[in-house]
């Protein structure tokens, strides 16, 4: 396969149809608008289903819909749309249907702006919608790496019947990078023993969300429980960079976590002993991977486009064994490499302190009077 | 025991009424005097009719009829609230050989759902929805819905629904039917025999819109709602037939020329 030069959003588009996408359907949303548009040529083309929606919420159980007839579907978005979908994300985790869903993040919260953030952390990762449910999510850090988890997320949303996010920020969907784009594959329609496809010599189904007996209820809780523990033991992914010998790892996911390896790279240059973990999926957290690293480093920095919402995470792998230190980046803003290089500067310089919160000295960083 | 018994004496030759093939043997949990039953039936005796209950797909609401499935038998999704015609469309897309009907109340259609509503009408999608209009909420006790009458009391319009303070109510069908996309909205009533076999002929007809891939159709049924209205069951037919009729008045609102030429 060629390399091409590929925009974000579109190639995102073009992997989920080339992995056998059946229906798409979403809304006009600032910065993932083109995947909707690219989808909107390529699906009917190919004699596909694409449906530009009323709404966020229309569009998510149109998604909820198509799920249910065992066909590969998605449906993407940025945060405020995302924020709209969430009644019907968590319908579909009640129901237990495959669905894929691409949330290309933006600056908030409210209307916010429309520049790359990782505000969404704790809202695709720990919630959104109501009841208990969580989806896998999947972060890519490169339009390339976007490409390799879109097909991916199919996989495993109908592999455990759970909703499969893509969790990408705003720089990556609207930047173009050379890429390899997956083999055309074909679509398969699976013969799910639980798809709504008419009753046609079988006994009917019925998917539903609704279990007014108490104990059924909590039967189906317990069930996603035990399906999530699975996706914990057998999905976690993360990549490593620079860390054989390394007294400081950064801890960045995304468009984060590659920025700070190019602020790594500048540091080994200096002679400083650090490295990068970059969790892959941030649902299933590398909880355990985290943990062994806080074993091997001295001190950690938690670097996000966002006021710490992973850095959470990673104190409850870490705990209090090594210090730890945070920078962010917020309302749309990127850090560039040389601030996240200094930050490691600092940290060489100056081991933090095990008291107090990150999060916090930070803040008093970031506020204090420019001298 | 005693049905059973009763079921046995009918010889099948006198046999002139019994349980529709897609209706399951299932006592209702629908409050006595309450509509949604008849509804119910109808349906499942056009799909006998038609002989299309196995390739139809239910969307069930939230209202008194999440559990339409409990009674209907054909395969079936319960949406969230006021998304069923959004999720009878993604089913309709990915299946456009199955036959697809959302049933909806007027809480979940006309309120919260009302963009989906309009939306697929707009779309000309292919489905079709039956519409229980009986001006309030039912399942959460007899709130005031979009379809409740100016000067009705419901447990949200105490002194009853003052049109200043809290708008009018909404003719569904009526509005739907100014929609390029619609191919057939009518209102019927389930308050009398004859109203109920002119209900069933438009469900019958709504269906066959869908078959024939006519558009988006519609049936909105005046329908009963006794224990919130505080009424007994006869006096809920005659309170729908005095109120209801005047301001929601029977009729075909839109029949598209493709619908009018086709013969059922």
């Amino acid at each position: 396969m060629t390399r091409e030069l590929w925009k974000g959003n579109e190639a995102i588009a073009e992997a989920a149809i080339r992995a056998g996408l059946e229906g798409y359907f979403g809304y006009p949303i600032t910065p993932q608008t083109e995947t909707l548009e690219w989808m909107s040529r390529r699906m009917p083309e190919l004699g596909r289903i694409f449906l530009q929606a009323e709404s966020e919420p229309a569009a998510i159980n149109m998604v909820y819909g198509a799920a249910c007839t065992g066909a590969r579907v998605m449906t993407s978005s940025s945060s405020p749309g995302i924020s709209l979908m969430m009644e019907g994300l968590s319908y579909i985790a009640g129901t237990e249907v495959p669905v894929v869903l691409v949330d290309v993040m933006r600056g908030g919260p409210g209307l916010g702006n429309i520049a790359p953030s990782q505000g969404d952390y704790n809202q695709i990762c720990h919630g959104g919608g109501h009841g208990d449910y969580h989806p896998i999510v999947l972060a890519p850090a490169s339009v390339q790496e976007a490409v390799d988890l879109v097909p991916l997320a199919f996989d495993l949303a109908e592999k455990y019947l759970n909703i499969a996010c893509v969790l990408l920020d705003g720089s990556i969907g609207q930047m173009m990078e050379p890429v390899e784009l997956p083999e055309m594959r074909p679509v398969v329609r699976k013969e799910y023993a639980w798809a709504t496809t008419g009753a046609k010599d079988r006994s009917r189904h019925v998917l539903t969300s609704i279990y007014l007996e108490v104990g059924l209820e909590e039967e189906v809780n317990l069930r996603l429980l035990k399906r999530w523990e699975a996706i914990k033991a057998n999905e976690v992914r993360f990549k490593e960079y620079y860390l054989d010998d390394a007294e400081i790892a950064v801890i960045g996911f995304g468009t984060a976590g590659r920025v700070a390896l190019s602020a790594v790279r500048a540091a080994r240059a200096q002679g400083i002993k650090v490295g990068l973990f970059r969790p892959i999926s941030v649902s299933p957290y590398p909880y355990q991977q985290v943990a062994a690293l806080a074993e091997r480093v001295k001190s950690l920095l938690v670097v996000e486009m966002n006021t710490g919402q992973m850095l959470e995470d990673v104190r409850l792998a870490v705990s209090r064994r090594i210090p730890i230190e945070f920078y962010g980046r917020l309302g749309g803003v990127v850090p560039f490499p040389d601030e996240i290089l200094g930050e490691i500067q600092r940290i060489a310089k100056q081991p933090p302190s095990l008291e107090g919160h990150p999060a916090q000295r930070w803040l008093e960083r970031m506020t204090a009077p420019q001298r | 025991m005693k049905g059973k018994a009763m079921i046995n004496i009918i010889s099948p030759k006198n046999l002139v009424y019994s349980r529709p093939k897609a209706f399951t043997d299932t006592p209702t949990h629908y409050c006595p005097g309450c509509t949604h039953g008849t509804a119910h039936r109808l349906i499942a005796e056009v799909l006998d009719e038609m002989n299309i209950a196995d390739k139809t797909i239910g969307v069930a609401p939230v209202g008194c009829a999440v559990f339409a499935y409990n009674y209907i038998d054909t395969d079936f999704v319960e949406a969230a609230h006021g998304r069923a015609p959004a999720m009878a469309t993604g089913i309709k897309r990915l299946l456009p050989d199955r036959v697809v009907f959302a049933y909806q109340g007027d809480g979940d259609l006309a309120s919260i759902g009302m963009a989906e509503t309009v939306h697929a009408a707009a779309r000309g999608e292919n489905i079709t929805v039956i519409f229980i209009n009986n001006t309030n909420y039912g399942m959460t006790g007899g709130q005031m819905a979009p379809t409740t009458l100016p000067g009705q009391k419901t447990t949200t319009s105490p002194n009853g629904r003052d049109v200043e303070l809290q708008g009018y109510p909404i003719r569904v069908a009526e509005m739907l039917a100014t929609l390029e996309g619609v191919g057939y909205v009518v209102r019927r009533s389930l308050h009398d025999p004859k109203n109920i076999r002119l209900a069933k002929k438009a469900i019958r007809t709504a269906f066959e819109v869908q078959v024939r891939g006519l558009g988006f159709s519609m049936v909105e049924l005046l329908s009963t709602c006794s224990t919130n209205w505080g009424l007994t069951p006869v006096e809920s037919l005659k309170w729908l037939e005095e109120h209801m009729l005047p301001y929601y008045p029977l009729g075909d609102y839109k029949i598209a020329p493709s619908v009018a030429a086709v013969k059922i």
